[in-house]
């Protein structure tokens, strides 16, 4: 096993089966929460099997030979604990949070569940209706409609390109052996990053994941490369994307193409991100308001649209940097796409302002102050950065962020938020006859 | 009990002389500042005609004081990385915050303002009304939203405001006027019998004295005690479905108006409840209608148990083919809940779950403040927390029983569906 190695109150270790450990002792309560995170996510996959990795997901809580069923949940629930699991991307993630005592529960589980779940066809089956029925409550929402086709129309052929929740085409299709196939081929010590948050000892923790997750096997193939390329150019750029539906609400989204998370025009792009859209909230507890934004203030308190927001989110490989507003009653989706446009050129041709500069440093240390106040934030945050980036980019993102100048905010927005290289959507209402 | 439970040893409280509580309790491991609290008022004081109108008037709050505008309200919080949000509930207004300990002089003092010296400007009771229409009519364009406004509808009398809900109506929202908003800000706020909970990295002492400092000035009547209309059980199936065109999937909420948070029957409702739609993954409904059936992404239960009696809900998402068999599935789960006592072991996990998850709840300095307020405002005893693992333990298979049977009757609920045209 390679040694220690700790940073800012994170201990990390690797095992001799590529298992990256990752824990933040933490005593403010008596709970732990135990995270593990695959590098499977859905831009793994492509048309006609995309939503493999989140149907994968579902059936790792649906039992292994030791765990059958439903027992598993009943195990966790007993304890007073809580669990989960999402797939993005980039990643699946699973995590259980518990009380202190009974945290060994987690670690038993998910090594368990690693290399041993079943894919039993019947539940294989359930699923299918379960995920089609995820699906359709998605489609209920036309801004969810809008988003999917606006990715679709940008990154075709990408895995950024398809829901990831997968085509329903591809949902009625899809196989129990497929299934199995792509758990086989993803899951495995080296291929993922357990952390840890909470009231433990860091040195008696490591020794239980050495103990639980040390002798699992890890896969025969490569793990997919976390490389970065350069930023590349959206498909459809410069072309408006429309999608209409019987709701009357109409919603303008925006494109850009954006570098991925390691890339240093990252924190630029999050310097900008906070000043045209508002602090955000970092994961699990919270919560921020953008009033005081600069997209707030020529939109909604404008009277254009009734929410506006924008998004640079953290990848492996190159993404986007979206824009989104819900158009208020009565008014032209082109007025909002013209003021989100003004916004966009005014931050490109002007230097934003030393006092905003310092708000969204501020805003910053706030936000990540919030989420020390909670194991399952650390616990993300700790392994959700170590499959996108490092878990190091998250421990530094304050300074980086802080290191951002205005003249390096105006020349992300020159590069990136620039007119040719947008992918425009509007939702709107059916016109009746 | 375990001596991490916030109790009365280590939850400072006093009264101001204004009539508003203040409580406080002290966690330095991080440097941040929850404040909870409420004042009593709420939706409950709305004539129907007016629907939301204190859902208006508590968001109107943050938009001018004597001393700031808009702008400058949200300058001060957002420029420190805080929040800061004031809503209506339905017997009560709540507002919260959150700070770094550094800011929470800034916190407290935009609280004071706002609380006390709104100017309601005409020009943002216009911009507000806009952002709230546009709402309004996502709202009554999502299944499940639909699927709760006619539920309420269904299952509670006219004249009673649970029928109703808080945002309100498009047409009610329109009607409101700005001397509405004025009128009900005078008649209903004020800061006797209410509370403020402030948890975090700054001395109980000090947290006090500040909040006293910001609100002690603060001066008003007793709080309106509103009555309310009977509210009685279905005496059968009462079902309405509202056809939302270009859906995809159908949302089903079925229940009753059920029990009031002071009811002795409380603490077995809540084991009741998370037997029936709770545990581990959704209970019984999620073991047969999700895992079994495969019919559903989410069917769970849900109880609220109010000042008045709230209601225990049934609520499900599923394809516009399977509305039928879904319903079937859950009547037969309540048809078991009623008539056969839940066997030992999986009352022991219910129960085990509800007193185990405590300290889940109560990680955060936000769990924290909510836990304090919601002994304050039922009046349970600042040593709730620590007896509450003795009231769960001492719920009986027979209790569970006999208290779903109390409200679900056979064949005697409201239902209400949301979704696509079925075939």
């Amino acid at each position: 096993m390679a040694p220690w190695h700790t940073s800012n109150g994170v201990l990390q270790a690797t095992l001799d089966n590529g298992l990256v450990v990752l824990l933040r002792p933490m005593h403010h309560a008596p709970v732990v929460s135990f995270w593990v995170w695959y590098r499977v996510g859905s831009r793994l996959e492509a048309p006609p099997a995309t939503g493999l990795t989140h149907w994968v997901e579902h059936m790792l809580f649906r039992g292994t030979e030791r765990f059958p069923g439903p027992s598993v949940h009943k195990l966790v629930a007993r304890a007073g604990g809580n669990r989960n699991g999402f797939t993005s991307f980039d990643y699946t993630a699973y995590f259980e949070t518990l009380p202190a005592d009974q945290a060994d529960l987690a670690l038993e589980l998910e090594a368990d569940r690693m290399l041993n779940a079943r894919f039993d066809p019947e539940a294989v089956e359930a699923e299918r209706t379960i995920i089609l029925s995820e699906r359709a409550g998605n489609e209920n929402s036309p801004s969810y409609r809008l988003r999917e086709a606006l990715l679709a129309a940008a990154f075709p052929g990408h895995g950024y390109g398809h829901p990831i929740i997968g085509w329903e085409a591809d949902l009625r299709r899809i196989t129990r052996d497929e299934l199995w196939e792509h758990y086989r081929r993803y899951y495995g010590p080296d291929n993922a990053v357990v952390a840890a948050a909470g009231d433990f000892d860091p040195d008696h923790m490591l020794e239980r994941v050495v103990e639980r997750f040390g002798g699992l096997a890890p896969r025969r193939g490569d793990a997919p490369a976390n490389g970065a390329s350069a930023p590349q150019r959206l498909a459809a750029a410069g072309r408006r994307v429309v999608v209409t539906g019987r709701e009357p609400v109409a919603y303008v989204q925006m494109l850009f193409p954006a570098p991925p998370a390691t890339h240093p025009d990252y924190f630029p792009l999050a310097v900008l991100d906070a000043v045209l859209g508002g602090a955000k909230a970092m994961g699990f507890g919270g919560g921020a308001t953008n009033r005081s934004s600069r997209l707030y203030r020529r939109l909604v308190a404008g009277g254009l649209a009734a929410s506006v927001g924008c998004s640079v989110r953290p990848t492996v490989e190159p993404f986007a940097f979206a824009f989104s507003a819900t158009v208020r009653h009565g008014v032209d989706p082109q007025a909002v796409e013209d003021a989100l446009w003004r916004e966009i050129e005014a931050v490109a041709s002007e230097p934003v302002s030393a006092a905003e500069l310092e708000r969204a440093r501020k805003q910053t240390q706030a936000q990540f102050a919030y989420s020390a106040d909670s194991v399952s934030s650390q616990g993300y945050w700790l392994g959700f950065s170590q499959v996108v980036a490092t878990t190091q980019w998250f421990l530094d993102f304050p300074g980086r962020l802080a290191a951002v100048t205005a003249a390096d905010v105006q020349r992300a927005a020159q590069t990136y938020l620039r007119r040719d290289q947008a992918v425009v959507g509007w939702y709107q209402p059916e016109r009746r006859r | 009990m375990s001596p991490t439970l916030p109790g009365p040893d280590d939850i400072a409280h006093v009264t101001l002389a204004n009539g508003l509580r203040v409580l406080a309790r002290e966690n330095p491991t991080t440097p941040t500042v929850v404040i909870d609290g409420y004042l009593h008022g709420g939706a409950v004081l709305e004539p129907a005609e007016r629907t939301g109108l204190s859902s208006f008037t508590a968001s109107m709050l943050m938009r001018g004081t004597e001393r700031r505008t808009f702008e400058e309200i949200h300058d001060a919080v957002e420029s420190v990385g805080a929040s800061l949000g004031v809503y209506s509930g339905r017997h009560a207004v709540g507002f919260s915050g959150k700070c770094l300990a550094e800011d929470f002089g800034v916190l407290l003092d935009v609280l004071g303002d706002v609380l006390q010296h709104p100017t309601f400007p005409a020009d943002h009771v216009e911009k507000l009304r806009g952002e709230r229409l546009t709402q309004l009519q996502e709202r009554d364009n999502d299944t499940r939203s639909v699927a709760s406004l006619l539920f309420r509808e269904l299952a509670y009398p006219a004249d009673h405001p649970y029928s109703r809900p808080i945002e309100g109506h498009s047409e009610t929202v329109t009607a409101i006027g700005r001397d509405d908003l004025l009128d009900f800000y005078r008649r209903t706020y004020t800061p006797q019998g209410g509370a403020l909970v402030v948890v975090g990295a700054v001395r109980a002492e000090a947290a006090i004295a500040a909040v006293e400092a910001a609100l002690g000035g603060w001066q008003g009547p007793p709080p309106l005690a509103p009555t309310f209309p009977p509210v009685t059980l279905p005496a059968g199936v009462v079902r309405r479905e509202r056809i939302l065109p270009g859906k995809t999937q159908s949302d089903i909420v079925l229940g009753v108006p059920a029990l009031r948070r002071s009811d002795p029957d409380y603490h077995a409702a809540r084991v009741a409840d998370t037997v029936l739609g709770r545990f581990g993954m959704m209970g019984r409904l999620g073991e047969n209608v999700r895992e079994r059936l495969g019919l559903a992404y989410y069917a769970y239960s849900s109880l609220e148990a109010g000042n008045e009696p709230g209601p225990w809900t049934v609520i499900a998402g599923v394809a516009p083919a399977n509305v039928a068999r879904c319903l079937e599935a859950v009547e037969a789960e309540l048809e078991r809940l009623v008539s056969e006592p839940v066997p030992a072991e999986e009352l022991e996990d219910s129960k085990a779950y509800l007193v185990g998850s405590l300290p889940l709840r109560l990680e955060t300095n936000q769990g924290v403040a909510a836990a304090v307020l919601d002994m304050v405002w039922y009046d349970l005893g600042l040593d709730y927390l620590q007896r509450y693992a003795g009231l769960i333990q001492a719920v009986s298979a027979e209790q569970v029983r006999r208290v779903a049977a109390r409200f679900w009757r056979p064949g005697a609920y409201a239902v209400a569906i949301a979704g696509p045209e079925r075939t």
